[in-house]
């Protein structure tokens, strides 16, 4: 069985910061492996060592720079990587879930996986939406946050659990092939190896354009347009206390024992 | 195409807030396009929850009665149909764990557009400006689109809908393939109980990311003791196996009201706030002077945690 990783690269951004026209200005931006993919990396390569899964392929949509992220995650035990990236991609300042998954669909069809993992959400910007449209689109059955994943995957089924709200989980059985939204707390992501790391650096790594997957260019402008950004007005009418630790501990003590809850 | 068409969320035989709150998205977005507002309930006692939705602004119900339970292919094919025999502009979908399983599908199969997580949301009749977050909170965007969309929409940010209505209430008939649902619900489990129920502290100590490590949690089980408090948590410690299940706060946690509650080193995502906003007094102790969490908190500390929370013990020890 082959699975397939979609894994991205988010951005973070620092405490402080300040916004150029619609995006947070570049010094302000670092870069992470998104959480949510982390888990699904984990849980693909946990199937693998169970001999459930023979291939564990990623492929992330993203500039050269990310190549760093994607070596993470050959590092944790994905065999090999595909890189999405096109001179048309350089000055889109959104990919929306429709342009994802125009991408992503064409190398799910080339490379056939029977499983396919995504992460519940872009930590950066939260669509939670690119799982469940690739499935549609590809005809694959589907299921969104999943926090549980039976390894057996006997008789062509994949049972999960759905997380809910409310501490409600749905106990679900999924015909493959399937694209499953990998939320965290699944398992417990793995750390590399320093040997896992050595060998990542020889693992293939291979890069694709639009014009490779065949898809149009006119497909990642997308249908949404980012417009503006802005840091939210806050209606809040918050006590800060400034000072030492010392000071600012006192205060709340103070409070604590004027509203009657300290000891 | 001016109409709105609005889905209904309800579980285990209860129709969920964001039903209600739905109802108050679609007017506001109906009244803009100048048509209707349709909604759409699917699944369970259709007639029950119809006569419950009747609420004022909703113009018609479409009740479905296919299935139990919330399954998401029968989602898919009866709002997908309900679009071709309506025609409406909008579509609306709470962005539930279960509206975030067939919304997508919806969008992809009838070649919409699609923005989720949406926190605003007006249109001039062909230009429709969502507005979202980003980086957890940090900042918010306006996204413009054209023509019709699929919209999933925040919970908690809009009102629940009021009064009785007058709307029709009409059966759907769906046609519903059997052979093209791909997935079986076969029943749902509650998890996170245990000794310890957070919901009934009057003072919880709450932690998050900022803690860095398992080895520090220790300093705030002893803040908690000083206090005769109630140690609970934010999802990543957790996940982490930091902390156990009982003790996370949030929409996929517990949801809390206590006297006091003190955020320490989290950030105030939008699903741990969701958790935690009733609490009556807010305290938050953050490096970060921007995080979302100060937008609710009463009280805040903008200092480093190692720090303000050894000092805080100290005092009551
Ligand atoms: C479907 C779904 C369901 C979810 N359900 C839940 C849920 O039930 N509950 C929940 O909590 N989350 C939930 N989440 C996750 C949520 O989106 C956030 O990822 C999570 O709440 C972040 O936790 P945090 O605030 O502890 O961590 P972070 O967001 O990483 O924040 C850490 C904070 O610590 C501060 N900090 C760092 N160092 C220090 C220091 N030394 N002193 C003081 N402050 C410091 C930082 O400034 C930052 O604000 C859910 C997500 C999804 C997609
Ligand atoms: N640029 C990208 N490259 C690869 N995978 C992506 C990309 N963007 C999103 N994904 C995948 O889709 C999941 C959901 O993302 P989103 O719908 O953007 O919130 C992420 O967890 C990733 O697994």
């Amino acid at each position: 069985m082959k699975i397939l990783v979609t894994v991205k690269e988010v951005a973070t951004v620092e405490d402080e910061f300040e916004i150029e026209g619609t995006a947070i200005a570049d010094q302000y931006l670092g870069e992470d492996l998104n959480e949510w993919d982390d888990y699904a990396i984990e849980e693909a390569v946990q199937l693998q060592e169970n001999g459930v899964a023979d291939e564990v392929v990623t492929v992330t949509i993203g500039p050269e720079d990310c190549e760093q992220t994607i070596r993470q995650a050959l590092a944790k035990g994905a065999d090999r990587a595909i890189r999405v990236w096109d001179d048309a991609l350089e000055g889109v300042d959104l990919l929306d879930v429709g342009a994802k998954r125009s991408i992503l669909q064409e190398v799910i069809a080339a490379e056939d996986p029977d499983l396919v993992l995504t992460g519940v959400q872009s930590g950066d910007d939260s669509w939670g939406a690119t799982g469940v449209s690739l499935a549609e689109e590809l005809d694959y059955e589907w299921a969104a946050v999943v926090n549980h994943l039976e390894h057996d995957l006997d008789d062509g089924i994949a049972a999960v659990r759905r997380e809910l709200e409310g501490g409600v989980e749905e106990l679900t059985d999924v015909e493959l092939p399937a694209v499953l939204s990998i939320q965290t707390g699944i398992n417990e992501p793995r750390y590399a190896s320093l040997r896992g790391i050595r060998q990542a650096q020889r693992k293939p790594l291979d890069v694709q354009t639009l014009g490779d997957l065949g898809v149009d260019e006119s497909a990642v402008e997308g249908a949404v347009t980012l417009t503006d950004m802005y840091e939210p007005e806050s209606e809040s009418d918050v006590t800060v206390w400034e000072g030492s630790a010392d000071e600012t501990a006192s205060e709340l003590g103070e409070l604590l024992r004027d509203k009657g809850v300290a000891p | 195409m001016s109409d709105v068409l609005a889905i209904t969320d309800h579980r285990r035989g209860e129709l969920r807030d964001v039903s209600y709150e739905i109802i108050t998205a679609g007017r506001e977005l109906a009244d803009e396009t100048g048509g209707d507002l349709h909604l759409a309930v699917i699944s369970g006692t259709v007639d029950d929850f119809a006569e419950k939705l009747d609420r004022e602004g909703v113009d018609a119900i479409h009740t479905v009665s296919d299935g139990e339970e919330f399954n998401h292919g029968v989602y898919t094919q009866a709002t997908t149909q309900l679009y071709d025999e309506l025609a409406p502009q909008y579509v609306l979908i709470p962005n539930s764990v279960n509206g975030l399983d067939y919304a997508p599908a919806v969008a992809n199969g009838l070649d919409l557009p699609i923005v989720t997580d949406v926190v605003g949301v007006e249109t001039d009749g062909e230009t429709l400006t969502a507005t979202r977050e980003m980086y957890g909170g940090k900042v918010e965007t306006t996204n413009d689109l054209e023509g019709p969309a699929v919209v999933t929409i925040r919970s908690a940010e809009w009102p629940q809908a009021e009064g009785t209505g007058d709307a029709s209430i009409e059966s759907f008939d769906a046609d519903i393939d059997e052979d093209d649902l791909g997935s079986t619900v076969n029943g749902f489990e509650e998890v996170a109980g245990g000794d310890v129920d957070i919901s009934e502290a009057d003072v919880l100590v709450s932690v998050g990311r900022g803690i860095e490590e398992e080895d520090n949690i220790p300093i705030i089980e002893e803040l908690a003791d000083a206090l005769d408090a109630t140690v609970s948590s934010s999802r990543p410690i957790v996940d982490n196996g930091w902390l156990p299940k009982n003790r996370q706060v949030g929409q996929s946690g517990k949801v809390v009201t206590p006297d006091v509650y003190i955020a320490i080193g989290i950030s105030g995502a939008v699903q741990h706030v969701a958790g935690m906003k009733g609490s009556d007094t807010i305290v938050a102790i953050n490096t970060d002077p921007n995080a979302p969490i100060m937008d609710i908190a009463d009280y805040a500390i903008h200092d480093d945690l190692f720090d303000v929370v050894p000092a805080l013990t100290e005092e009551f020890q």
